[in-house]
């Protein structure tokens, strides 16, 4: 998991209870040996400066291209995104897609419902907090899940977005996708 | 491709501890105007407190404390995009209705404010909006999370720019937990009965060895080696009141809070952030705090 903020500890659970071995990376060395990345949620502008201050936005870069399986959820969503709308922070670019932050609004309006996933049995519990949404993404990019007509789980090959958190359920199915991929 | 979804919850516990838990590892800071706010996010805050005067002007300048004036906070919501949290007085419901009213995004149930109610605090559970509220040991916290709170933080002694409280605090927290994770089901209700705390709540601490809600570390924070040091004392993340506003070069020292927080670790990255950062904020003794003017000492 990049370890800069966020909720580390829960995904870290969530990588344990599905057969993985958890491990934070901090510092571009950490990235050395590592099968699988995890950006968490927490706040997108203060994991994207503490990347850029750290050295670690250009590694990061390098490692997904070349393959690495990741998984962002919420505000690691944000950062593996090209473009936020609206705003000026630092983005990985992994996902050719527009988001939108906090698109459902304030923390008021952050709520859990059961969402329905392409190609699962049965719906996942969502949980939404001060979430973000996808505006518009490239045509190469698969849209596993929506939200009112907007998309918020993608994926492309190797990269994973949602914008809800799984790593604060039990259900580790979203999970076991990014496991699954290690292969 | 528009999937169906089922109705939505909002203001769930779920909902309310999980913001909190996307907070970790991060630093909220005290602000009492839309400018600071904006240097407190591009500081990389996790969060901003708004609120009318930083605790140590609440402190030297004496009187009732309130909840700030609504279009300052309002102000402070339109000026970032980072979370807005926002005082209310213990005890001070309605205070607390306007705040949510006013979308702030977690309330502060605060003793740096002057009490409104010195028997009760807020039932938090009727509220949509999440509380922090501040602790000085396991049963103050449960009490806390039984009234409704998601988030908790140590009290400290705040305005003081003096760590020592924030650090007592954090370590009776600590033993507490591991008192109460040694203790056999039959000491539950003693322990409960010594602590003043909810049983039930203590049963699950004492199963999990862990308070069930993030607890971060408040109250005389000044330097980025108070806000490693709480980190490495096992908290979750950090608040600064007055630290950062009434030091020398703010930006910088928020700048440096931040890091080492992330960073907590690692001495020879607090050591670089801890370089030239002007003068921190005057400290106080907190045995020259007469009795009845200390803060943690609100609550019940």
């Amino acid at each position: 998991m990049l370890a800069l903020q966020g909720d580390v500890r829960e995904h870290a659970r969530m990588v344990a209870a599905s057969g993985g071995i958890p491990s934070e990376v901090r510092t571009p060395t950490d990235l050395e040996g590592i099968d699988a990345l995890i950006i968490p949620g927490g706040e997108s502008t203060t994991i994207g400066r503490l990347a850029t201050l750290y050295g670690l936005v250009d590694p990061l870069r390098s490692r997904i291209s070349d393959g690495l399986p990741t998984l962002g959820t919420c505000a690691g969503m944000i950062f593996l995104a090209s473009e936020v709308t609206g705003g000026d922070q630092p983005l990985l670019g992994a996902l050719d897609m527009v988001v939108e932050r906090n698109a459902f609004g304030r923390q008021n309006e952050s709520f859990e419902c059961d969402l329905a996933v392409d190609g699962w049995e049965y719906a996942f519990p969502a949980v939404f907090i001060r979430a973000p949404v996808v505006d518009r993404t490239a045509p190469d990019i698969e849209v596993l899940a929506s939200h009112n007509g907007r998309p918020v789980l993608v994926r492309k090959d190797h990269v994973m977005a949602c914008a809800f958190h799984p790593e604060l359920t039990g259900d580790d199915r979203v999970h076991r996708m990014l496991i699954d991929l290690v292969g | 491709m528009e999937q169906g979804t089922k109705a939505e919850s909002t203001g769930t516990l779920r909902v309310k501890r999980g913001l909190a838990e996307m907070l970790k590892g991060g630093v909220i800071m005290d602000v009492v105007n839309a400018e600071q706010a904006t240097i407190a996010e591009e500081s990389g805050a996790v969060a901003v407190m708004a609120l009318e005067r930083v605790p140590a002007d609440i402190r030297a300048h004496g009187g009732v404390a309130r909840m700030a004036d609504p279009t300052r906070v309002e102000e402070i919501m339109e000026a970032v995009s980072i979370p807005v949290m926002a005082k209310a007085r213990i005890g001070h419901f309605v205070e607390a209705q306007v705040l949510q009213s006013l979308g702030v995004d977690y309330i502060d149930e605060s003793e740096v404010l002057t009490p409104a109610d010195s028997h009760h605090h807020i039932d938090k559970w009727a509220f949509t909006t999440p509380f922090v509220c501040g602790a000085r040991n396991l049963g103050e916290a449960l009490r806390r999370l039984a009234e409704g709170a998601a988030m908790i933080r140590t009290k400290g002694e705040p305005g003081t720019g003096n760590v020592v409280e924030a650090v007592t605090h954090m370590r009776r927290m600590n033993r507490e937990i591991a008192q109460a994770a040694a203790a056999g089901d039959d000491q539950m209700m003693a322990l409960a009965r010594d602590m003043g705390a909810p049983v039930e709540l203590l049963r699950e601490v004492a199963g999990s060895g862990r308070l069930p809600v993030v607890n971060f570390a408040a109250g005389g924070i000044a330097t980025p080696s108070d806000a490693a040091m709480m980190m490495q004392l096992g908290c979750d993340g950090i608040f600064v009141g007055s630290g950062i506003f009434k030091s020398g070069d703010q930006a910088a020292r928020a700048r440096a809070i931040v890091e080492a927080t992330t960073f907590y670790r690692d001495p020879q990255i607090v050591a670089k952030v801890s370089r030239n950062l002007g003068e921190a904020m005057v400290g106080i003794e907190i045995d020259d705090i007469p009795a009845g003017q200390r803060m943690q000492e609100r609550g019940w």
